[in-house]
């Protein structure tokens, strides 16, 4: 039997395969479609105090091996969550990580303390890495000292794990996941989505409503798996790798990058029955390559052949 | 429950240079549509197109008696009605589906109006079978740039659907717009209990859903927004749901439709 557990600070998940905050509603709207408790965990979308409306259509468009979202974090507020979500997670019996997201320092904290007290929330993802809002987030996201102040702010109030989600807008994301590792994080989250834009030519008009938006998929796979080598060399805490996972080999490339799990959202708009097409392909190459856990599996890249050159390049 | 086939190609009927009907082996999912409901199509595994695109399932194809396929409506406009248009038979079609809240169908006394613009006859071909199943007299206000744009028009008559058409440049029915029909036939339908469905453009919904208000007669529309999953996943596909007389939310129309009570939606939002 292969091992297909991780660990994330005290939190055990069953396997390295997570839904993607933003990419599987709450989780209640797929129970139709995959048995939520098969998931190593499922983080739902983003969550603040108070419920959002979001930003007007278009919300979404195509680009090449990717899209642009800029959802504006539609959402209930924490208290709806809390009634009227959590309960079918917990009888589905999901691993559910909740994807918290403030305007201000004092706002995580809040959401950290309602979430602590609710039955059924297994770990906090703080979410400082949204582009598309203007208030908020990012502005932790894109600051180390920010990071730090709002992880060890976050960790005072909660038993419960924390991961920060970094953002890859940034020059050097490592630096980010060390100020969150100092901090007393429980593993990070990487990547959210790169900031990008999409202009219609005939009518000169940006084709999101927001004008700019995240950048997700296939397309930003390369730069993802890069970043979270380079957040491996820098810090020892869990790292959750993402960024257009569509595949197995997609998921056990990022492990091999450094990744401790992996988060799959765009590709679960296009094949919402993926989840076991992945643990079967984990499993079989496990399988293959003789891996009886599959956390001995996280940063075993081989760059003896090629490290010169990828340092002078 | 939606279910993901990969559905053969039976065969693609070229209506014009632009629009095709394409029929599809995906029994599963055709016996299990309701009138309005759809499927969410990818052509091909690769990154391009990424993502699926919603399509209206126009038929319910049987064979003696048996339901054997689907065919999707479509109109030639990006990439993936390119790839639906090109389509030849044995291509293999991922379709996942049925999906989304449908119509909701009267019976007699009531008529059933059914106004459709472009390619939004999509649905009104499965609707008018169940309505006329149950008795009800079925009307299809049906308008388009021209005539040739005009499809399936003996396909509805033979089955007893009075049409009542319109054309932008006057080559059949009204010289005009589609809603021009409409109101007259509102206007001369004192007394009479009359339930209007409509599918087309945005524009034409929101016309069509004044008119009925306007004659005090109930309305649904289906509504076609871009969209990422077809499941609720992405809060791509949001329409303005009216709260009171000023206020708005946003629904995902995958999960809160397609289908929308006329009255419901927010339009000047
Ligand atoms: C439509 C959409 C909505 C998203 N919403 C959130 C969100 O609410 N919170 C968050 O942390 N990330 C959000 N993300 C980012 C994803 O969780 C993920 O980090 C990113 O899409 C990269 O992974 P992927 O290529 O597998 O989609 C969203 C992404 C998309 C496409």
């Amino acid at each position: 039997m292969t091992d297909l557990s991780i660990q994330i600070g005290p939190l055990t998940l069953k396997n390295p395969i997570i839904a993607a905050s933003g990419c599987f509603g709450y989780g209640v709207e797929y129970a139709g479609v995959v048995d939520l408790s098969l998931l190593g965990g499922v983080a739902v979308k983003g969550l603040f105090l108070a419920p959002r409306e979001g930003h007007p259509p278009e919300r979404i468009v195509e680009t090449p091996a990717g899209m642009l979202n800029a959802i504006g974090l539609q959402g209930i507020g924490v208290h709806r969550f809390i009634a009227e979500k959590l309960p079918e997670l917990r009888d589905r019996r999901a691993t559910v990580i909740v994807n918290i997201c403030g305007s201000t320092l004092e706002e995580y904290v809040e959401l950290a303390r309602i979430l602590s007290d609710a039955e059924g929330v297994a770990a906090l993802e703080l979410n400082i890495s949204c582009p598309n809002i203007k208030e908020g987030g990012i502005t932790f996201g894109c600051s180390l000292t920010g990071t730090y102040d709002v992880v060890s702010a976050v960790k005072k109030v909660t038993p419960l794990p924390v991961i920060p989600k970094l953002t890859p807008n940034v020059t050097d994301v490592a630096s980010f996941a060390r100020a969150s590792e100092d901090a007393g994080a429980d593993a990070v989250s990487l990547v959210n989505t790169f900031l990008a834009m999409a202009i219609d030519v005939e009518t000169r008009r940006p084709k999101l409503s927001n004008i700019v938006g995240g950048l997700s998929g296939p397309a930003i796979r390369p730069i993802a798996v890069r970043m979270v080598y380079e957040c491996r060399r820098t810090v020892k805490i869990p790292i959750i790798g993402m960024g257009g996972i569509a595949s197995a080999t997609d998921a056990l490339e990022f492990m091999i990058a450094g990744a401790d799990a992996v988060q799959v959202g765009t590709a679960n708009f296009v094949d919402p029955f993926i989840w076991t097409k992945l643990l079967d392909g984990i499993r079989d190459y496990l399988g293959r390559h003789n891996i009886a856990r599959v956390r001995e599996l996280t940063g075993t890249i081989d760059t003896t052949a090629r490290e010169k050159e990828w340092i002078s390049s | 429950m939606p279910v993901d086939v990969e559905a053969r190609v039976i065969r693609n009927t070229r209506l014009s240079s632009e629009y095709n009907v394409l029929a599809l082996a995906a029994p599963e999912i055709a016996a299990a549509t309701a009138p309005g409901q759809f499927v969410m199509v990818k052509l091909g595994r690769g990154s391009t197109p990424l993502l699926r695109r919603p399509f209206s399932v126009f038929e319910v194809l049987r064979t003696n008696g048996r339901v054997d396929g689907l065919t999707l409506l479509s109109k030639r406009v990006g990439v993936t009605t390119q790839m639906l248009f090109d389509a030849v038979e044995g291509d293999v079609v991922s379709c996942l589906g049925p999906l989304g809240r449908p119509y909701t169908p009267v019976d007699p006394p009531a008529d059933a109006w059914m106004v459709a613009g472009g390619v939004g006859l999509a649905p009104f071909a499965t609707l008018a079978e169940v309505l006329l199943a149950r008795g009800t007299g079925v009307t299809l206000f049906y308008g388009a740039r021209t005539a040739r744009d005009l499809f399936y028009l003996d396909w509805f008559r033979d089955r007893g659907v009075r049409l009542s058409l319109a054309t932008e440049d006057g080559s059949l029915g009204d010289h005009g717009r589609v809603t021009a029909p409409l109101e007259r036939a509102l206007a001369g339908a004192a007394g009479r209990t009359v339930m209007v469905y409509a599918c087309g453009p945005e524009p034409m919904l929101e016309a069509v859903a004044r008119l009925a208000a306007k004659y005090q007669r109930p309305s649904e529309v289906s509504v076609e927004r871009v969209m990422g999953c077809g499941l609720g996943g992405c809060y791509s596909c949001v329409i303005p749901i009216r709260d009171g007389p000023k206020g708005h939310h946003y629904v995902r129309s995958c999960l809160g439709g397609p289908v929308f009570a006329g009255d419901q939606i927010a339009w000047d939002r």
